[in-house]
């Protein structure tokens, strides 16, 4: 189905895409159908700028269990960062 | 079978009688032929919905499609359209009628018509042509696996789908619903609900759950595909509108 699940959160950084490097300041969050990827569902993230043109995001569709192991790859690295502090 | 077709992007004049594109596949020659609203789903006016609208008039059809995210930008590549669609909350109910309805006069206005529209969507589209036939002056509508028509969105769903089932009174037109036997959303027991509560309000209507078939079915480009129910489910549908579009 589709899900309409859809978080957003504002981030800090930059993200390298069809416009190069670009300012991104929100996270879009869903996991609904995909556009390019062969899967029923997955997780989509964009990295969005949301005062340029959405055709500057940079796009992510993982399946759910790839999201899954990213987000632990994820979480383990900033722990690590945090350890070292 | 047409073997000529008129495939091409027209504007049309939607909700709020805002101008938006719509992608219009007919047959060559003077008709006339019946219409089909085609509803593009949440990840867009893409390339499997304008397919679609070809398929449809190969059989005959004037088949159009309304550019449903228009508003988030009119020339965006369909994935940012649905990106920016996910990003700032879809559409309303309200709009998606408005557009609807602008097909629906576009369809109704072209010298090659016959007078007589259907509509037909997939997924969120089904909920929409369900809703299309609650509320507009169409001839027959297809509602393939279409969620929250009866039930709500879960309360774990940060976006609230309202059901569409209390609008069911006003239908004027006859339904024809497709699912999936292995779908959640709408599962066998929600569609065997809307199915007694259509035959309650004494709807014309004919519903077929597809064995080894779930959410998603039509789709050749996922996993979902199934290629017994598609093919089976495209009969059905052609011989839906053959009695009721003709």
């Amino acid at each position: 189905m589709c899900t309409y699940i859809v978080e957003k959160t504002p981030v800090i950084g930059s993200a390298k895409g069809a416009a190069g490097w670009v300012t991104i300041n929100t996270a879009v969050v869903a996991v609904d159908h995909p556009s390019h990827a062969t899967l029923d569902h997955a997780l989509l993230l964009d990295f969005v700028n949301s005062g340029r043109p959405v055709s500057e995001r940079v796009a992510l569709e993982l399946s759910v269990e790839s999201a899954r192991e990213l987000i632990a790859a994820m979480q383990t690295a900033v722990d690590a960062f945090d350890r070292a502090g | 079978m047409y073997e000529g077709l008129l495939a091409e992007t027209v504007t049309i004049r939607g909700h709020g009688d805002e101008e938006i594109g719509a992608y219009l596949a007919r047959p060559l020659g003077a008709g006339p032929f019946p219409g089909i609203i085609v509803i593009h789903h949440a990840p867009g006016w893409d390339p499997g919905t304008k397919e679609i609208a070809r398929r449809f008039a190969s059989h005959g059809y004037m088949a159009i499609s309304p550019n449903l995210y228009h508003r988030f930008g009119p020339d965006l590549a369909p994935d940012d359209a649905a990106a920016a669609a996910r990003a700032g909350g879809w559409v309303t109910t309200e709009q998606f009628l408005g557009d609807a309805d602008g097909a629906l006069r576009y369809l109704r206005g072209l010298p090659i018509s016959n007078g007589k529209v259907g509509t037909i969507g997939y997924c969120s589209g089904g909920r929409q042509s369900f809703l299309a036939a609650c509320e507009l002056p169409i001839d027959a509508a297809v509602d393939c696996y279409g969620a929250f028509v009866i039930s709500p969105s879960p309360p774990e769903l940060p976006f609230r789908m309202e059901p569409v089932i209390d609008r069911a009174s006003q239908i004027s037109c006859p339904i024809l619903g497709l699912f999936g036997v292995e779908d959640k959303n709408p599962s066998p027991d929600e569609v065997s609900q809307i199915d007694a509560e259509l035959t309650r309000l004494g709807k014309e209507h004919e519903f077929h759950t597809h064995a080894n078939a779930g959410h998603g079915f039509f789709s050749v480009d996922r996993p979902a595909y199934r290629v017994d129910a598609a093919v089976e489910g495209w009969r059905l549908i052609f011989d839906f509108y053959g009695r009721h579009l003709s």
